[in-house]
């Protein structure tokens, strides 16, 4: 009788449950095309790509002199805020992740490595509100006061907390990479006569590269989709600029300022989802990026 | 005593993301109730969706979709009540008398945006046209103004809200806002993005103004109740209700509602100057 159930009703059902997740994802797809669809339909995708401007309720007025709907859709100024901020945060977190990673593979006794590393895990399960909010709190007063400009809240700031967010998901899969360097390369690297910190980094990080590169990767997946981070912190300012002590507005950002109050079903509703589908397509490019590099071992 | 200070601030700031209720508790099962449909601006729906949850007479279907689409569709028949921040234009008055409609006006609330900046900041008067100038990016000096040698950092709204709308209109005069400046999604977080910021300047509702930040007067008059409903502070507008002549008695039951004691409270609540 149990074996009769666990047959033919559990094993269904948790295939059901597996597809489930592929019909969510289609789902996402499928909704995100829709409502993006009609946005390039309605405005010029040249313009929407090129554009350096995101004025989504602008109005003129036409030879009339009447007001009428003139938006601008430009995605520059956002991916570039995206890119920015994103990158500045994983130079940030590199060094940091890199380190920890080899102290805990290689440097750490045993016990210290059993406390620290489900801490660090632990950093990764804080909700992201929290890390906005320290860095509203703690991070923009302390960089407005640092660098002496006029407001706290820009790209540095929220690359910073950004760059902690990140820290626990490099660190973890960095950390396994160099684990898993066979044992032969090391005793042979220490045998040859070459001290540890030689072996460490010509020997152990070089062997682990691809790992370690497919770690920073999914970092960048897990920053460029931050949103509650950015919106608290980077400071909103949507010019197009290469300067991250100004007030960035990250895609993300943009889409979690304005969904609240766009028209259903006009322009800057269906921008928005154009928006989400842009940064869909980065990160699930980004990811599929980091599984061939981790399985390729260039 | 800085860094202690700042955590009062975000705190409220946290709490004022969450959603905000109406506190409007669900009445029993109405039998036969008429439903009545309100189409229109934005910045009025909150009331009315507050409205609507306490209103037993009628069930009301609020959707906020813009003070023009609100009164093209009370024109078209489409709706019994529109809901707008503007009055209505010349245009779209011959259009409902060509329909053989007569939309009447029912102002239910004034609503008024104070200029803020650091209570540090010496400047405590602007004209309308320095604000404008400001958002432009044409003053970003204090000197200009009086003040300090310091940066201005313009702090704005997300552009589909209502108070950005209100200001786009009076202030700007439709013309588009300084890029970079700094852009937040409520009234809370511009409050506090310029109780952090000596250099800020930014734009909030009447009811949001604290001792955090300090209002200016703008054409020297200050923002207060009595200024925004006796018509001498300019940044500031008239909510309306419109229905056409003739409607319905639960339609006029409604508008008696809103224009009544509680309907005034909500008002009030919602962060707008009751009548």
């Amino acid at each position: 009788m149990a074996r009769f159930t666990s047959e033919t009703i559990v094993k269904p059902l948790l295939g059901f449950f597996a597809l489930l997740s592929l019909v969510f994802l289609a789902g996402i797809l499928v909704t995100l095309l829709t409502e993006s669809g009609p946005f390039f339909g309605e405005y010029n995708p040249l313009e929407f790509f090129t554009g350096t401007q995101w004025y989504p309720t602008l109005e003129t007025q036409n030879a009339d002199g009447e007001w009428v709907s003139d938006p601008q859709f430009g995605l520059l100024p956002l991916l570039g805020a995206s890119l920015q901020v994103t990158i500045l945060a994983l130079i940030i977190a590199l060094p940091l992740s890199l380190g920890a990673a080899v102290f805990l593979a290689e440097i750490a006794p045993p016990v210290l490595r059993e406390i620290i590393k489900p801490l660090i895990e632990l950093l990764a399960g804080i909700p992201s509100v929290v890390f906005g909010f320290i860095g509203m709190v703690l991070v923009a007063p302390f960089i407005k006061d640092l660098f002496d400009i006029p407001i706290g809240l820009n790209g540095l700031s929220a690359s910073i907390v950004l760059a902690f967010m990140a820290f626990p998901t490099i660190t973890s899969l960095a950390e396994d990479a160099i684990s898993a360097v066979p044992r032969d390369l090391k005793e042979a690297s220490l045998a040859m006569g070459a001290n540890r910190w030689e072996t460490v980094s010509r020997v152990l990080v070089p062997s682990a590269r691809s790992g370690i590169f497919s770690a920073v990767i999914l970092g960048f997946g897990r920053v460029i989709g931050e949103t509650m981070t950015v919106l608290m912190v980077a400071g909103g300012g949507a010019a197009l600029t290469f300067d991250p002590l100004s007030p960035l507005r990250p895609m993300t950002a943009t889409i979690a300022l304005e969904m609240g109050e766009a028209v259903q079903g006009g322009p800057h509703y269906h921008a928005l989802f154009a928006l989400a589908l842009m940064l869909l397509a980065i990160t699930l490019g980004f990811n599929l990026l980091a599984e061939r590099i981790r399985k390729r071992d260039f | 005593m800085h860094k202690y200070s700042t955590i009062p601030i975000a705190l409220t700031l946290v709490l004022g993301m969450a959603l905000t209720g109406c506190g409007g508790e669900g009445n029993g099962e109405p039998s036969e109730v008429v439903t009545l449909s309100v189409n229109g601006s934005t910045t009025v729906t909150p009331i009315m969706q507050c409205v609507a949850e306490v209103y037993e007479a009628a069930d009301l279907e609020v959707s906020g979709t813009g003070s023009g689409d609100g009164i093209t569709a009370l024109i078209d028949g489409r709706t019994d009540l529109a809901m707008s921040s503007r009055k209505m234009k010349d245009k779209e008055k011959e259009d409902a008398a060509a329909k053989g409609v007569k939309p009447v006006e029912v102002v239910i609330a004034r609503d008024g945006i104070a200029i803020v900046v650091h209570p540090s900041n010496p400047v405590s008067g602007l004209t309308l046209e320095q604000v404008k100038d400001i958002y432009l990016g044409k003053i970003t000096n204090w000197k200009a103004l009086g003040g300090p040698d310091a940066e201005i950092v313009p702090v704005t709204r997300d552009s589909a809200s209502g108070t950005f709308e209100v200001f786009a209109e009076l202030v700007m005069d439709k013309e588009p806002i300084v890029p970079g400046a700094v852009t937040q999604n409520s009234n809370g977080t511009v409050r506090s993005a310029v109780a952090e910021s000596e250099g800020a300047i930014g734009y909030v509702g009447l009811g949001y103004v604290d001792k955090t930040v300090k209002a200016v007067a703008i054409d020297g008059v200050v923002p207060s109740e009595d200024t925004v409903n006796g018509g001498t502070y300019k940044i500031a507008r008239d909510l309306n209700l419109y229905y056409p002549e003739g409607a319905s008695q639960a339609v006029l039951d409604l508008v008696k509602f809103v224009l009544g004691k509680e309907g005034q409270k909500i008002v009030a609540d919602e962060g707008f100057i009751p009548l």
